[in-house]
């Protein structure tokens, strides 16, 4: 029998907003714990909610972009729980009538596109953090707990997509592209490893062509794109195992461990919470008239599917220009490049080579380079004019990631490839110890060019012009020729 | 009257600003009724006497400055003690919060002090104004004025039985159901409930959220308007405050009732109201006839499911507004084995049973599978109410009742029987599920020497008419007995 994957996916976002969702406390990630608080965020008696406008926006902009019908009176509701980091023992948030609702969001796979349906967008506040320390202040045997309530209200959306997605692969590309856009709108910093991008994945599988849904199971806990891809290809095949040994699934929520590359059983459906949700009295409701849609409209910025198609225009394939925009800040440094006269193909092609590769070698981002558009067309530049090889560019630009200096300078200390008095003695010596390659190419073999070239090439390590070495190579053999 | 703790707040203002006498003097006269008062009457749970004769004194002395005053310079107020207090602790009346220093100032105890207001303390009720006695008190009971054998009602009792007994000039109450107003009426004094949003809740304990509103009690109209002047207000800490600027409430006192159609609710003028409530009440309203107000019989059939909508609408919010009350960042805590059980162990000891009950009863009206059947069924009640005042008020200018179906009650009459002490709200409830203002004035006193009080209903903002119409009644009823305690005071 042959299944395949359903897979929904719920994000959590925190926004970048100066202040919180329903007061004025700044949101400050880095701060000294319990010194971004009032009473709102605390949760003291009497404290009231007044929204941010802000978040509002953000919320508006992102609804905009998804394609999503805006709701022009949507409604805040008190999700009620009890949880020592949070306040009120309620988290104000968005129930049956959410700002943005009935999307979708398209994206490039490697398979080709896909269209993903985004079932609503809302607003909710964040929780404070719980840290569970002993007296030796490890974790388990913990004595006691301590609270900060910094991230207390701290705006969130929460987007929510239909169950579209059928592949790991499709799931990371969704992933992907909705932290794009997230941060061409400037929203949120979207860092998955801070936790201010949070995924969590439905999944069931289903057989083939059948209409009848899986048991479902939530998988949360998936700190990078890349485990989110893991642990949903671990969660699909241990769903198919169970299936093919006879069924035995159950609905719960599962937790993905990203060490021992597993998915483990948190909470089964009989846990669940009933959460209570009714109106919060104490907010009106969230008035978006369409002027204020169209203000939002009119200030989106450039989204990453239009930036592919322009890439494309400039000659990319949708490879290239997909990856350009996958990976953090790669889109930008292109732009800077090209903008500073660099040809788009090499440079794309350095980013999503060289430069992606050395930056998963080394684990860094690429803010924390020194790499700059302008050294990318720099480098194309002596590149195309014939002073630098293709070999030799990629070892300038190892050598500006490193930040050994920028590529002139780097260039300068490797051989001048395009001068021909350095080369000239190096291809006299060539044709001296190969003369019967001379020979044959006098005689009209163009076979035998190459073969010099590739000698040449050979003893300059690579960093010779070809270009440059077949002009001189034709130039001395009729100098042979006459002699 | 032989003391300053008699006075109006407006006769008190004129004296102070004429130099007849100074805000320390007339705190003095407060203070030292309540030492009086306060042994039998248990009105105050923390008489700030430091606070307020520093505030006196500042009063005082910007007075000699030649400064500006406020409106409320030197008067001193009492608030309930669910509004909270910098520095003050303020405890709901409820064991959870006992100890507990609020960091910041409601907004209206902010504006009482911007208007010179000197705050004398905070006064007992029904442990999160869950109560119509002040029974469900978790420091004890208190006591009407006029008789100590008797509630001052609730839940704003104790903020009532100050203004009745003199050991402040006027109180700030919170009505959710009727709590400002019983209270008033049960103590013969006048008892307001503005429009929902007229007031900021900032800073009031939510019981509900969607009906509370905070207001005045004083001894007359007049004072009720200025001390509402005050309070009133858009506050952009408070979302669901009106808007805009509050109009000079006391712009039409005094002006009569001539041609004004006065509907009478006919629900609330038979069965299961007092013989002697219903004659009062018709009485004034003859009068007002006399005056030249029009009457007619207005019939509200919504009202007999009044009080069942607001017994799943009220218990689901607090639900909700008292989940904070965990034991975790301030208040009572009750050691567990682990967090939950002591925030579970917390709970169980730091709520008294009404409190209990009500957040039982909320939190099931708002489970999986009840919530259609109660919560929605409940609102849908409310917005049909809303309707049917609507249609009311295009025949009618105001609307009026008896405020409470009896006078006070003797302490314990109820305590075991929750629907009876529901019922004392019967007549008040459905201004709340509207949100409109409603006032109860003191019209006369039964056989037993207890107060009774007449409750007028105006449509939402409408609070300029409404004190026009109470200041009729006022007049009318001429209602100048004062409660056996103070008179005793005063006498020695």
């Amino acid at each position: 029998m042959s299944y395949e994957a359903v897979i929904g996916i719920e994000t959590h976002v925190e926004l970048n907003t100066a202040s919180k969702m329903f007061c004025a406390c700044p949101v400050d990630f880095g701060a000294e714990p319990n010194t971004r608080i009032c009473p709102v965020c605390l949760g003291l008696p009497g404290a009231m909610p007044v929204l941010n406008r802000r978040a509002v926006e953000s919320a508006i902009a992102l609804g905009l972009t998804l394609n999503c019908r805006i709701d022009e009176n949507s409604l805040f509701h008190r999700k009620n729980y009890f949880y020592p980091d949070l306040p009120k023992n309620y988290q104000v948030s968005q129930y049956d009538r959410p700002l943005a609702t009935d999307g979708y969001l398209e994206t490039e796979t490697d398979e080709g596109p896909i269209r993903v349906g985004i079932t609503r967008v809302h607003m909710e506040e964040d929780t404070g953090k719980s840290l569970h320390a002993s007296e030796e202040g490890r974790i388990h045997a913990a004595s006691h707990t301590l609270l900060d309530f910094n991230r207390s209200g701290v705006p969130l959306l929460e987007v929510v997509s239909e169950p579209d997605l059928r592949s790991p692969e499709q799931a990371h590309a969704y992933a992907t592209e909705l932290r794009g856009i997230l941060l061409a709108l400037g929203i949120s910093d979207a860092k998955l490893e801070e936790g201010s991008i949070r995924f969590d994945a439905n999944v069931s599988i289903r057989q083939v062509e059948s209409d009848q849904l899986g048991t479902k199971v939530e998988v949360k806990n998936m700190n990078s794109l890349r485990s989110l891809q893991r642990a949903l290809a671990f969660e699909i095949e241990r769903q198919t195992d169970l299936a093919e040994k006879g069924g035995g699934e159950v609905q719960e929520t599962r937790h993905w461990n990203e060490t021992e590359a597993r998915t483990s059983s948190m909470r089964s459906k009989e846990e669940a919470f009933d959460y209570r949700y009714f109106p919060e009295p104490d907010l009106l409701p969230v008035e978006v008239p369409p002027a204020w849609v169209e203000e939002v409209a009119s200030r989106l910025p450039e989204l990453p599917s239009a930036r592919r198609a322009r890439y494309q225009e400039l000659g990319l394939d949708r490879r290239a220009a997909r990856l350009l925009l996958e990976g953090d800040g790669l889109a930008n440094v292109f732009e800077t490049g090209i903008a500073a006269g660099g040809g788009a193909k090499p440079i794309a092609n350095w980013l999503i080579g060289e430069v992606t590769a050395y930056l998963r070698r080394q684990a860094k981002t690429l803010a924390e380079t020194p790499l700059r558009g302008e050294h990318l067309a720099e480098l194309d530049r002596m590149v195309a004019a014939g002073r630098l090889s293709a070999t030799t560019a990629k070892e300038v630009l190892a050598g500006v990631l490193a930040g050994e200096g920028s590529p002139s300078e780097l260039a300068e200390t490797r051989m001048m490839v395009g001068d021909t008095s350095a080369l000239e003695p190096v291809v006299r010596e060539v044709l001296s110890a190969n003369p019967e390659a001379v020979v044959k190419l006098a005689a009209g073999d163009p076979k035998l060019l190459g073969f010099l070239v590739g000698q040449v090439m050979k003893a300059t390590g690579g960093k010779a012009d070809p270009k440059t070495v077949s002009e001189l190579i034709h130039a001395m053999t009729k100098e042979t020729d006459v002699k | 009257m032989s003391s300053l703790a008699d006075l109006s707040i407006a006769a008190a203002a004129a004296g102070m600003r004429e130099g007849t006498f100074r805000a320390v003097e007339l705190l003095e006269a407060v203070l030292l009724r309540a030492t009086f008062t306060e042994a039998q009457l248990h009105a105050y749970l923390n008489l700030d006497r430091e606070g307020a004769r520093a505030a006196a004194e500042a009063v005082d002395q910007s007075r000699a400055a030649g400064k500006e005053t406020g409106p409320l310079a030197g008067i001193p107020i009492a608030l309930k003690d669910n509004m909270v207090t910098r520095g003050l602790e303020t405890t709901c009346s409820s064991k959870i919060l006992a100890g507990y220093i609020p960091p910041y100032d409601a907004t209206v105890v902010e504006r009482l002090r911007q208007a010179g207001a000197v705050i004398v303390g905070k006064t007992n009720l029904d442990e999160f104004a869950m109560g119509s006695s002040t029974e469900n008190s978790a420091y004890g009971p208190s006591r009407n004025p006029w008789d100590p054998e008797r509630v001052p009602g609730g839940s704003s009792g104790g903020s009532a039985a100050t203004v009745a007994a003199g050991s402040a000039l006027g109180a700030l109450g919170s009505d959710t159901g009727g709590s400002i107003r019983q209270p008033a009426a049960l103590c013969g004094v006048v008892g307001m409930k503005p429009t929902y949003g007229r007031v900021s809740r900032y800073g009031l304990i939510a019981f509900a959220s969607s009906l509370d509103q905070i207001g005045p009690i004083t001894r007359t109209v007049e004072d009720a308007a200025t001390l509402l002047s005050v309070i009133a207000g858009p506050d952009p800490h408070d979302s669901t405050s009106y808007p805009h600027p509050p109009p000079d409430f006391r712009s039409r006192l005094g002006r009569g009732v001539e041609g004004v159609r006065i509907g009478v609710v006919r629900e609330f003028m038979g069965e299961g109201i007092d013989p002697q409530v219903l004659a009062a009440s018709q009485e004034t309203l003859d009068r007002l006839s006399q005056q030249g107000a029009i009457l007619s019989e207005v019939s509200l059939p919504t009202c007999e499911h009044a009080l069942s909508a607001y017994y799943l609408i009220a218990p689901a919010e607090c639900s909700a507004n008292l989940a904070r009350f965990d034991g975790v960042r301030y208040g009572l805590r009750i050691a567990g084995s682990n967090t939950e059980e002591m925030m579970a162990n917390s709970r169980a000891q730091g709520f008294g049973p009404e409190v209990t009950r009500r957040i039982l009863l909320g939190t099931y009206a708002l489970s999986a599978g009840y919530y259609e059947a109660f919560y929605i069924k409940a609102q849908q009640v409310r917005t049909l109410l809303i309707e049917e005042f609507r249609r009311a008020y295009a025949e009618v200018d105001v609307l009026v009742s008896p405020t409470s179906p009896t006078t006070a009650f003797p302490i314990g009459a109820k305590a075991a029987d929750p629907l009876a002490m529901y019922l004392s709200d019967v007549c008040t409830i459905p201004s709340n599920l509207a949100g409109d203002p409603a006032i109860s004035v003191p019209v006369g006193l039964d056989r037993e020497g207890l107060p009774i009080g007449l409750q007028l209903m105006a449509p939402p903002l409408q609070e300029e008419l409404l004190f026009q119409v109470a200041s009729a009644v006022e007049a009318v009823a001429s209602f100048q007995a004062r409660p056996g305690l103070a008179v005793s005071e005063a006498a020695e």
